[in-house]
């Protein structure tokens, strides 16, 4: 899951090498694949995966990418993860194919008003499930341990779903990392997304070059 | 006898991981790797691989895709597709092809054992 150069900020600074991206991105997307996995279980149908993006970029330069691909209201399940690198881990998709999910894993029999009574809670479950499946492969492999938060549903804008209601720093840099998936059975598709700050790249960076040093050792 | 193992996956790390196994338990067997399917495929046309080891979600084509390339032209082939995404249907496809499934994050004993399986079906197969 790599390609292309080095990554840096708008100064140009490198905050990752090539390798150290690679490793990243790989890391992430054993987690994710696991995930899809765990979802695929849940809807009763094959999850497709795209290859990760990994882009450092300003919170808005991230908005601005998620309005580009989807201009309609959006659903999103947020968790937090805190330990030696923190972040969020978002699961976004389009309002409309919401339900559609949350009819997938729920029992056929269920009336369209019992679907939308148990929506919230669904969605949360199923953004548990994913993130959570993503976010342990990683502590796992990089050997730390991550706190992480209960899933919270968002519903809005790109802007309301990545900046959050804290209202982040718009204009701070961040690591935003996306796998777009689909249910193409069930016509539902969404993103899995990673925010990460420059500290905690930082923190990252040291992880992985333990993690390769690991590699070289044996 | 010495073997030569084709390794591919677009992640540098991966093919890292893959050697270093590798390296601790088959040291005398020989790795070529690729970065894609189709770099590959390149490869096979100039050089012979007894086993291949490919990665499933790749830019261009997925790992199933290249094992059915392979197996195409080489029914003997031990081919094992290596990814974190084990659903049913994945699963499914690589037996379809004859291809085994090996979890990642990859562990020693996963890779090794099918590793000893695939020799075992190449001295059968008098290769």
């Amino acid at each position: 899951m790599n390609g292309g150069d080095d990554i840096g900020n708008e100064d140009g600074q490198l905050l990752l090498t090539e390798l150290e991206r690679d490793a990243l991105t790989e890391v992430i997307n054993i987690g994710v694949s696991r995930a899809a996995k765990n979802l695929s279980r849940m809807v009763k149908d094959q999850v497709h995966l795209s290859v990760p993006r990994t882009e450092i970029m300003t919170r808005d330069r991230a908005v601005e990418w998620l309005s580009r691909r989807e201009n309609s209201s959006l659903v999103a399940v947020g968790q937090d993860f805190r330990g030696s690198f923190s972040g969020q881990a978002l699961l976004i998709f389009p309002q409309k194919t919401s339900l559609e999910l949350v009819r997938s894993i729920l029992d056929d029999t269920l009336s369209l008003e019992e679907i939308v009574d148990l929506e919230q809670e669904a969605l949360a479950e199923i953004g548990n499930v994913v993130l959570n499946g993503c976010l342990v492969v990683m502590a796992n492999m990089l050997k730390e341990s991550l706190n992480m938060s209960l899933p919270r549903v968002m519903r809005g804008s790109s802007q309301v779903v990545l900046l959050g209601a804290d209202e982040e720093d718009p204009g701070e840099m961040v690591l935003f990392l996306t796998i777009d998936f689909a249910v193409r059975a069930r016509s539902i598709n969404g993103y899995i997304a990673l925010l990460m700050d420059l500290p905690s790249i930082t923190a990252i960076k040291t992880l992985i070059r333990r993690y390769l040093r690991g590699l070289e050792e044996t | 006898m010495t073997r030569t193992v084709l390794v591919v996956d677009d992640s540098k790390l991966a093919r890292m991981v893959v050697k270093s196994i590798l390296s601790k338990t088959r040291a005398d067997w020989r790795v070529v790797e690729a970065a894609g399917p189709t770099e590959a495929l390149d490869l096979l046309g100039r050089e012979a691989a007894d086993i291949a080891l490919i990665d499933f979600n790749m830019p261009e084509h997925d790992g199933l895709w290249l094992a059915a390339e392979i197996r195409a032209g080489n029914t003997d082939m031990p081919i094992a597709i290596l990814s974190a995404n084990a659903q049913d249907a994945i699963l499914a496809k690589a037996r379809e092809l004859d291809a085994a499934f090996v979890e990642k994050p990859l562990s020693e004993e996963a890779l090794a054992a099918f590793l000893s399986g695939a020799a075992l079906k190449l001295r059968r197969a008098g290769k």
